[in-house]
């Protein structure tokens, strides 16, 4: 669908863009994330290891301070581990600065939020835009960008509107619009239908659903919610800082076990 | 992102908060619009000054009595330092003054000038028949006064035009009417032709002019202790232009002389030219130019704290909007321009819709001022926008920065 743009600037370390499948999206090594808070340490994660390939549809479950949420803020490159590895696209980003972060956000990282987090008063075109406007796109780029993203998402008739014009089911879709805009290597959905009814959820998930086969793009949920769990082909159970359970509910699609992906990485870092 | 960008997301913002926008606004559009207003009509004043006085001409010195440092002009030389007619009369001889060609003494009051229920306020001039000479006035109707009227006291009147005006129908004949001044019947001789200027703000169309012996013994009688006539105010007219500061010296040095001044003491008269005048005049309106300035920069400063106050609550309310810029990839300095380029448009549309306000202002409040307009000056024009801009950015600087600081996690939950 989209013309995938240039990736002169991608930081990773071969300088090209790598075939699907030749390394995961997501390798994370001995994850940990510590938290002061006063006098407090709050271990938030206590080494997670965790590889996602290309094309996978996880959901990451748990109850509210298992550290799920730190895990994605690291995942999508929001915040940095305390210690350990974290590859996105063979990309090393646990070692950058804020500035690199958001440009890697930019590129390779599309969000998906409970709440939607549009721009208020502001088209349903022009938050889709958004992200390219980060990114340096030129101005008529964009709009056909976004009117493709737009159309991809069922949202044809609706460029113009403001999001209090949209309903919820309606909003949430322009916010993935604006997560497929930039031709994100993953999106993040951070409990995607927990603000709509049960009938939009299941037209959201559907759309991820599809967006996930048809595209091929890697989305990573994290959700309180059982049912988003079924759409998925793997589920991650988090539980105290800690991977609990890992999931697979249909094999064919993984490419390969993570260990072995793991074990075939060059680390120079522990 | 390039600047256009940035500008045009700032500007999207501001936009969705118009009335905010306008109130933050206030500050600097008031601040401004009183800075050009006073400027422009300070302006004015200067150039109603230079118009008045280059109009009689260039090379004409004034003779004042005392010193012009000393407290204002109507008690000065009262005691210090006097000029009677006999001063006017020695300048005017060429042998002591060869670089002076005309001398005009003149005294100088305000009276009631009354005619068939008309009355008016006006300058009285009492002068001589040289006064025509060494201001180059004349009589557009009938005659000025002559050297006779001068010897004999008569009670004979020449209007400004202006008086003219006011006192009679145009289609009447002033020539030998009666006007009452003070209540003292005159004889009107003539009507001057419109010169639209006058001496230190004194319109001369507004002036009448009696002969000076006429005014002392009948109007102010204004005698020296010896019983001379005294005169407010003596103009001197000089060959030409290159020959001023000769006839300057001639004239003091004969003053001098004549005052019995000691060769260490200080003068107590002024001799000046036009340019030494619009000098004093330039010093009154730059202290007043600086008096303005302070009160435009705390208004400014004022308007500044606005704009601080009002970008540090929009990066608060909009803490989400950041997070979800940042986490969408807006570097820091993305979010710092944007923010400072809000602040810089508020700081800018105020200033100019600043401009607009106060010299229209000033020029609406001037158009009710005869011979007399505002005059709005491109320098301040550019001063008050760089000044707009410059309070913008500096005070628009830390809500910025405070903005591109946020953590995306946290402004992301931000409720």
């Amino acid at each position: 669908m989209f013309k995938r743009f240039s990736d002169s600037d991608n930081p990773s370390p071969n300088g090209s863009d790598p075939p699907a499948g030749a390394h995961p999206v997501i390798e994370a090594l001995e994850l940990t994330k510590v938290y002061t808070m006063g006098d407090m340490q709050v271990h938030a994660l206590r080494g997670v290891d965790l590889t996602i390939g290309f094309g996978e549809m996880v959901a990451v479950m748990g109850p509210s301070g298992s550290g799920k949420s730190t895990l994605m803020n690291i995942i999508g490159c929001l915040d940095v581990p305390t210690t350990g590895l974290y590859r996105l696209d063979g990309a090393d980003v646990g070692i950058l600065d804020d500035n690199s972060l958001a440009e890697i956000r930019s590129l390779k990282i599309g969000f998906v939020f409970q709440s939607f987090n549009l721009l208020p008063r502001t088209t349903a075109q022009a938050n889709v835009e958004l992200p390219l406007l980060y990114a340096g796109i030129s101005g008529r780029d964009r709009h056909q960008r976004a009117a493709q993203a737009l159309h991809l998402v069922g949202l044809d008739d609706r460029r113009d509107h403001k999001p209090n014009e949209l309903s919820g089911g309606q909003q949430q879709r322009v916010a993935i619009a604006r997560a497929l805009i930039n031709q994100p290597k993953l999106i993040l959905a951070d409990e995607p239908t927990g603000n709509l009814d049960t009938k939009t959820s299941d037209e959201i998930m559907d759309l991820l659903q599809r967006l996930n086969r048809e595209q091929g793009i890697t989305i990573v949920f994290v959700t309180h919610d059982p049912e988003i769990a079924e759409y998925c082909s793997r589920v991650i159970h988090f539980r105290d800082g800690r991977i609990e359970r890992d999931e697979r509910a249909s094999p064919e699609i993984d490419s390969a076990p993570s260990s072995q992906v793991l074990e075939s990485l060059p680390f120079d870092r522990p | 992102m390039n600047l256009f960008e940035s500008t045009r997301v700032a500007m999207l913002a501001l936009a969705a908060n118009k009335l905010r926008s306008a109130l933050t606004m206030l500050g600097i559009i008031i601040g401004v619009s009183a800075v050009i207003a006073l400027m422009s009509i300070g302006r004015g004043v200067e150039k109603f000054f230079v118009d008045q006085f280059t109009s009689l001409g260039t090379n004409l010195l004034y003779v004042f009595p005392g010193q012009l440092s000393e407290g204002p002009p109507s008690e000065r030389g009262r005691e210090r330092g006097v000029l009677t007619l006999a001063d006017s009369h020695a300048i005017n001889n060429p042998l002591r003054v060869p670089d002076v060609i005309a001398v005009a003494p003149q005294v100088s009051g305000n009276a009631l000038i009354a005619r068939a229920g008309n009355d008016m306020d006006v300058s009285v001039s009492g002068v001589t028949a040289s006064y025509q000479d060494a201001l180059s006035g004349e009589a557009a109707i009938g005659s000025f006064i002559t050297d006779a009227d001068v010897e004999e006291r008569s009670r004979v009147v020449v209007i400004g035009s202006d008086v003219f005006g006011r006192l009679f129908e145009p289609y009447e004949d002033p020539i030998d009417q009666t006007i009452r001044v003070n209540n003292i019947l005159f004889r009107v001789i003539g009507v001057m032709e419109e010169r639209g200027a006058g001496v230190g703000g004194a319109n001369l169309d507004e002036m009448i002019f009696i002969p000076l012996t006429t005014v002392q013994d009948r109007l102010f009688r204004l005698r020296t202790v010896s019983g001379e006539y005294q005169v407010s105010l003596i103009y001197a007219s000089v060959i030409s232009e290159d020959r001023m500061e000769a006839a300057q010296q001639q004239i003091t040095d004969l003053l001098r002389e004549r005052h019995n001044i000691a060769f260490r003491g200080e003068d107590d008269f002024v001799v000046i030219n036009q340019s030494d005048l619009l000098a004093i005049f330039g010093d009154i309106l730059s202290a007043m130019t600086l008096f303005l300035s302070a009160i435009a920069f705390i208004s400014l400063v004022v308007g500044g704290i606005g704009i601080m106050n009002i970008m540090l609550v929009s990066v608060t309310e909009r803490t989400r909007e950041i997070g979800l810029r940042k986490a969408v990839g807006a570097k820091r300095r993305n979010v710092l321009s944007q923010f400072l380029i809000e602040a810089v448009t508020l700081a800018l549309i105020g200033g100019l819709l600043g401009i607009v306000l106060g010299a229209g202002g000033a020029v609406a409040a001037t158009s009710f001022v005869d011979n007399f307009s505002a005059v709005v000056g491109l320098d301040a024009i550019a001063i008050a926008i760089l000044f707009s801009m410059a309070v913008g950015l500096f005070f628009g600087i830390y809500p910025a920065y405070r903005a591109s600081r946020l953590n995306p996690i946290d402004a992301l939950r931000y409720e």
